[in-house]
């Protein structure tokens, strides 16, 4: 990130609003040249908006949206060197896959190289042997891939994919995601990747938008936003966490000790805006937290375990503090490490790593 | 155990066997009341003798045929020619009907067009109007439009009112009255189709063509009417088939030199001076002329749909 690189899609100040309605209320942001970038968000956030004027299909109600530095909003859909993958594919049932392939190269004018070009494209998805189909004879991942082609033919300077996968089952969203993360590094395409699926996001993107009501919440990378959420939202809609209202009793050491409630305290690294007496939230990542019978660390909590629970990868314990809070404590279920099993009603000490417990500012 | 089971069985699917036979007999019934009995009729009627004071004799004969298609002079006794008047009133036919379907879809398309895109909820609202004229007999419309029309009629006190036109323009018994009368009595047999398939269009991929750089009109020619035409088709052939029979709008609209099949099959059942087989058989040209069309038009759709399969 040292580097300067090349903004490709710069979103300055953009509000949309439906009569009384506002989608998106005042958005900026600045997408990297190359760069896979995600909107991630629950349904109605806007972040479906947000593509669709970028993409042309709406209007943008204040501020602009720059295309390598040039004002897009005064051009139709079909003169932007944007290329869209909707979220139902929009296959031209009429024509072969070639021929949806081809109908962007057309358009431009290429008719010439078209074919070649097309079929240049159906190799990439790997869709060559069904070039002559119809769409409604090919499955829906087959069909994702033909919209990918479609999209990918005319070389835009940015594709838009609207939950491209959202459609598909578990698996063949899982060889997707890696698939589109190839052709993206391949292409060197910028990618604008829409999804309200948080692991999706954190799997493919480069850098990540948290939105939610029609609001940026959190821009960073997947790294940055799963480690410091910035607030709430952030930290509950990616991953699990164990999130809990404290009092900040002092201060030590630049960290803050944070009363959990029944006697238990936490030491927390302190974030600017607080002070002794501060009520905030405390997102607590179970995966970082782990249960020992014996108090190695002086800071460990004493707790009861209430209920285990079986996740395959994963065992989930649920603890109580005694007279505190519930903690919900996530082990990989592996005999390496210090995973253990303890049984319901054991009493057990819940330690974490220092990074395990966040702050939240807002 | 087992012979009682597959008794039971059988006797399961013979009750539903004459179960079919029984509530299959209206479906018949309609077929072979409205449909089989009257063209039948219409056929054995075209190959008997006419009587002179309208009915026929049954004895079988060519004659209406040879009527239609040939001239033997005023007594019967000259050499055959080509006889033109029939043959030319049915050209006529197919090119006012066809005008009048053209006429339809480039009015029609449109209207269905912007019903379909309302909000779901008022495109019921919609529909109804357009259906709303023809609670009324198609009679009526006829005349009222012929007043519509006329030298001193309204539109013409219109035209000159806000002075488009200096004198009334001549409309009435002239072919484009007729092409306006079929238009006016078959529009929502065009409208309601193409509404159907046009409301059933996936807008997305209008949204696809526009993002993939086609202009609206390319959009058009390219994706919503290819993957409309169905119900454009059936809209056409809604049109098309009871414009080409109509006697209605020409009858009255068109005056005597705008004649049309429809009018020369129902003056040969009119009173005394009609010809019954010679009506028949105009009849049944018409029907065979009708689905040779009909033929020719599914055969090439479902050879275009072949090719692009």
């Amino acid at each position: 990130m040292a580097e300067a690189r090349q903004i490709a899609i710069d979103v300055r100040d953009a509000v949309k609003r439906y009569g009384d309605f506002t989608a998106l209320k005042r958005i900026s942001l600045s997408i990297h040249d190359n760069e896979f970038f995600t909107l991630l968000g629950p349904s109605g956030c806007g972040k479906t908006t947000l593509l669709r004027m970028i993409a042309g299909f709406e209007d943008v109600t204040e501020g602009g949206i720059f295309l390598y530095g040039k004002e897009i909003e005064d051009l139709p859909p079909n003169r932007r060197p944007v290329n869209t993958v909707f979220q139902n594919y929009a296959l031209f049932p009429h024509m072969t896959v070639l021929e949806n392939v081809m109908f962007p190269l057309e358009m431009l004018g290429k008719g010439r190289e078209a074919r070649a070009r097309a079929g240049e494209m159906l190799e990439l998805v790997q869709l060559s042997q069904f070039a002559n189909r119809k769409p409604n004879q090919l499955s829906g991942g087959q069909q994702q891939r033909v919209a990918l082609a479609r999209a990918l033919a005319p070389q835009p300077k940015v594709l838009l994919l609207d939950e491209p996968l959202s459609a598909l089952d578990l698996k063949l969203r899982k060889a997707m995601q890696i698939e589109l993360k190839h052709i993206q590094r391949e292409t060197g395409i910028t990618f604008i990747f829409v999804t309200h699926d948080q692991e999706e996001a954190l799997t493919m993107s480069d850098r990540i938008a948290v939105m939610s009501a029609g609001e940026l919440q959190q821009l960073g990378t997947p790294g940055e936003i799963y480690e410091y959420p910035r607030n709430m939202f952030v930290a509950d809609f990616i991953g699990e966490t164990n999130l809990l209202e404290v009092s900040v009793d002092a201060f030590a050491e630049g960290r803050a000790v944070c009363h959990l409630g029944g006697g238990h305290e936490m030491k927390v690294d302190a974030v600017e805006g607080i002070g002794v007496g501060s009520k905030v939230h405390l997102s607590v990542r179970p995966e970082r937290l782990f249960l020992t019978d014996e108090k190695i660390d002086p800071d460990a909590l004493h707790a009861t375990v209430l209920e285990n629970v079986f996740v395959g990868t994963n065992i989930m314990t649920i603890v109580d503090l005694d007279d505190g809070p519930n903690f919900t404590i996530r082990a990989a279920n592996s005999d390496r490490g210090n995973a253990r099993v303890f049984p319901e009603g054991s009493p057990v000490f819940v330690n974490g790593d220092r990074g395990a417990a966040r702050l939240l500012v807002d | 155990m087992a012979g009682g089971a597959a008794t039971g069985a059988s006797v399961t699917t013979d009750t539903y066997a004459e179960a079919r036979t029984w509530l299959l007999l209206p479906a018949w019934a309609v077929l072979g009341f409205f449909v089989l009995a009257p063209v039948g009729m219409m056929l054995v009627y075209s190959f008997l003798t006419k009587e002179f004071r309208g009915g026929v004799i049954w004895e079988f004969s060519l004659a209406a045929y040879d009527q239609f298609f040939f001239d033997r002079g005023l007594f019967g006794d000259e050499a055959p020619k080509i006889e033109w008047t029939y043959i030319n009133i049915f050209w006529r036919s197919i090119w006012q009907a066809g005008l009048a379907t053209v006429m339809s879809l480039l009015i029609g398309f449109p209207t269905a067009y912007f019903i379909a895109t309302r909000p779901e909820k008022v495109r019921p609202i919609w529909v109804f109007l357009i259906t709303i004229p023809y609670w009324v007999n198609l009679l009526i419309r006829t005349v009222s439009m012929k007043f519509l029309l006329r030298d001193n009629g309204p539109l013409n006190e219109f035209l000159m009112s806000v002075g488009v036109v200096s004198e009334p323009i001549h409309i009435i018994n002239t072919n484009f009255a007729v092409q306006l009368g079929l238009f006016y009595s078959y529009l929502p047999f065009m409208v309601l189709p193409v509404y159907a398939s046009v409301e059933r269009y996936n807008f997305t991929l209008s949204e696809a063509a526009a993002d993939l750089y086609a202009s609206k009109w390319t959009t058009l020619r390219r994706v919503l009417l290819p993957t409309v035409k169905p119900g454009v088709i059936a809209g056409c052939i809604l049109v098309f088939v009871p414009s080409l029979g109509s006697f209605l709008a020409p009858d009255l609209l068109g005056g005597a030199k705008n004649f049309m099949i429809g009018s020369l099959i129902e003056e040969q059942f009119k009173g005394s001076a009609g010809n019954w087989p010679f009506g028949a058989a105009a009849a049944m040209i018409l029907l065979s002329m009708v689905l040779v069309i009909l033929m020719v038009f599914a055969r090439q759709q479902a050879k275009s749909g072949k090719e692009a399969g």
